[in-house]
């Protein structure tokens, strides 16, 4: 099941606050970042990944493309999604997530747009936000192979070869060098791994200093 | 924190480069053939030997470290000058998740009150029909049938002396194959062709606590035949992939910067620190053959040790356990932490030595190693905080009555007449809270 890329277009967070925001104390706890997709038709999602920073709750919402004249509203896919299960500690505020098409509630075929709504209630936290926002759609099908007709359906009325004077049973020859080949393939297979390191280069392990970089 | 671990190795790597710039002594260097003939000679008394170390000092020691872990600071974290209600009141400001006393309990269900335990039921005062004799002949039956995850589950109930240096070997996996000897041999031969900078901070190391201890300075050779092999042995460069720290980097004289000739100094990309060798001398009980005690250390080390002076979020990092020690303190003990830092005698600043040894040097040897017995079955070093924890509030009372820090680690200098498993036992099940 290959994943494309769908080139996106991520806007930059608006943070919901009551209020007046300039005046008022204390930091947003509610980020909203909307996902456009121009000059991309509507598709299917199949995946999203992220790396998380510091956020504690995902919520996801999606605009679906609907048929002419009706209009579009938004609906939640993903209802606080927990990224970090205690907010005030460092569980899972840095970690990679991806959230895939079976965990949506709702249909995500002809996606539109998409809203991702952030909330982080601990205060504690001067900022937070989700890094490296991507979006994969399902990729192209591998192209059904046609086996020749030959090879499903073999034709059962084949003569077998004439055997010739003197020589062993093909069959029987067959199977034991058949025998022959898994034994040397064991036998690969099970080389011991542990080796005596060298540290040296070609015997000489005379330093000068240790590096910094 | 990975930044951190890499401003730290800095330092370290500066201070060792120092050393070898002031000393005019080279990182590495190959020894002439009559030398390398009198160490081979040497090799089962090296302790004889009085090498001039005055020089030399250990590259860094505990309490510098925990400057580091002490000034450990999330930028996206709220560290405003006004008290909130998660204001560290502890040295480590970092918030990392860590377990509280009911977590505890479930984690170490086996220690609880009703389970037998060798440390406790193994007592002259306890009849040895109600549990000894049994879990001994439970412990053979493991051994038999040669069951690592059987042995990890019943040594958290601590193991019979006899049966201990088997089971430990099981549980980690050790069998000495003569591939293992032979691989033993060819460390030796590589301490014996190249002269390392670090073999003379192990030298010291050993030198300054080893043998200075009463129940481990018998075992000094072993500790040289060890851990000189131990600086040798590339395999451990192996355990750098789930370990937050680098192994340091050089390059053959001449040719900075080509990479064909980088290679890692010391070879098992370990510098070793002050009380380095004390992870070594507890082992030597169990195990008398080099190869084997060898074996057991590396694998202990991969498995554990390296948490111990690693900067990284793992619950068993020193970070967390330094975190979970105060946390444990300022939850239950809280008029005794809160005395403790009015007089600037922080809990953590005493306690740190012990869990960065592993409580080795400090505890005595069997309660020991009953301790790193529940270290290898619950494959946790949580323990180590809970113990650190136990032993604040059994000298509670002593405690509130000090007045500075050094009173306070006088109190707490001798934890060699303490019997380990009470302590747990009460602190995690008996105590009140």
């Amino acid at each position: 099941m290959s994943r494309m890329l769908v080139p996106c277009h991520v806007k930059s967070t608006v943070a919901l606050q009551v209020g007046d925001m300039r005046t008022s104390q204390g930091r947003p706890g509610v980020l909203v970042v909307d996902v456009t997709f121009p000059n991309v038709a509507p598709f299917e999602l199949l995946e999203i990944t992220f790396k998380n920073y510091y956020t504690a709750f995902l919520s996801i919402r999606v605009r679906h493309h609907t048929p002419l004249h009706t209009p579009s509203k938004w609906v939640t896919c993903l209802r606080d999604y927990c990224l970090m299960p205690d907010p005030h500690s460092e569980e899972g505020a840095q970690e990679y997530v991806s959230l895939f098409k079976h965990q949506m509630l709702c249909d995500v075929s002809r996606v539109l747009e998409l809203r991702l709504i952030l909330r982080q209630p601990s205060p504690l936290w001067l900022s937070f936000t989700v890094e490296e926002l991507q979006i994969y759609q399902q990729g192209p099908k591998s192209p059904s192979l046609i086996f020749p007709k030959w090879l499903s359906h073999p034709v059962s009325s084949e003569q077998p070869a004439p055997r010739l004077e003197g020589l062993p049973d093909p069959s029987r020859v067959s199977s034991e060098v058949q025998q022959m080949w898994a034994l040397t393939e064991m036998i690969r297979a099970s080389h011991t791994s542990t080796r005596i390191g060298r540290f040296d280069v070609d015997g000489c392990y005379d330093l000068n200093l240790l590096s910094y970089t | 924190m990975r930044k951190a671990q890499g401003s730290w190795e800095k330092r370290i790597l500066k201070s060792l480069n120092s050393m070898c710039t002031e000393l005019s002594i080279p990182l590495a260097r190959k020894r002439p053939v009559g030398e390398q003939k009198e160490l081979l000679n040497k090799w089962n008394e090296m302790g004889t030997d009085e090498p001039d170390l005055s020089l030399f000092r250990p590259v860094y020691a505990p309490k510098d470290f925990l400057e580091v872990l002490i000034n450990l600071r999330n930028p996206n974290y709220e560290n405003g000058d006004s008290l909130s209600f998660r204001t560290h009141l502890g040295l480590i400001q970092v918030p990392l998740k860590v377990k509280d006393i009911p977590e505890l309990k479930e984690c170490f269900v086996e220690l609880g009150l009703s389970t037998g335990q060798l440390g406790i039921d193994d007592s002259t005062q306890v009849p040895p029909e109600l549990f000894e004799n049994e879990h001994v002949r439970i412990g053979q039956k493991v051994l038999l049938q040669q069951d690592s995850a059987a042995a990890q589950q019943y040594i958290r109930q601590g193991s019979p002396t006899a049966l201990r240096a088997e089971l430990w070997a099981l549980i980690l996996n050790i069998s000495s194959q003569p591939e293992d000897i032979l691989y033993y041999e060819q460390l030796k031969t590589n301490v014996i062709q190249h002269d390392l900078l670090v073999d003379s901070l192990i030298y010291k190391d050993v030198k300054l606590t080893a043998s200075n201890d009463d129940y481990y300075f018998v075992f000094e050779d072993y500790l040289y035949q060890v851990l000189l092999c131990f600086s040798r042995d590339t395999s451990v460069l192996g355990h750098f992939a789930y370990n937050s720290a680098s192994p340091p980097k050089s390059y053959i004289r001449g040719k900075l910067g080509l990479e064909e000739y980088a290679v890692f100094y010391p070879p098992n990309g370990v510098i070793p620190f002050h009380g380095f060798s004390m992870y070594v001398a507890p082992l030597c009980f169990l195990y008398h053959e080099p190869y084997k005690l060898y074996q057991i250390f590396r694998e202990m080390y991969v498995r554990f040790f390296f948490r111990l002076h690693s900067i990284s979020s793992h619950p068993s990092g020193i970070v967390s356990l330094c975190l979970l020690f105060e946390t444990l303190l300022q939850t239950y003990l809280p008029q005794l932490f809160y005395h403790l830092r009015e007089i600037g005698a922080q809990p953590l600043r005493i306690s740190f030595k012990w869990m960065v040894r592993a409580f080795s040097g400090y505890l005595a040897t069997d309660q020991l190693l009953l301790l790193w017995d529940r270290i290898l079955g619950y494959n946790s070093l949580e323990i180590l905080a809970v113990l650190a924890a136990a032993v604040f509030a059994f000298r509670a009372v002593n405690l509130m009555e000090v007045t500075s820090l050094a009173a306070a680690e006088a109190v707490l200098a001798d934890l060699s007449t303490l019997k380990v498993m009470p302590l747990l036992q009460i602190f995690l099940f008996a105590t009140v809270t």
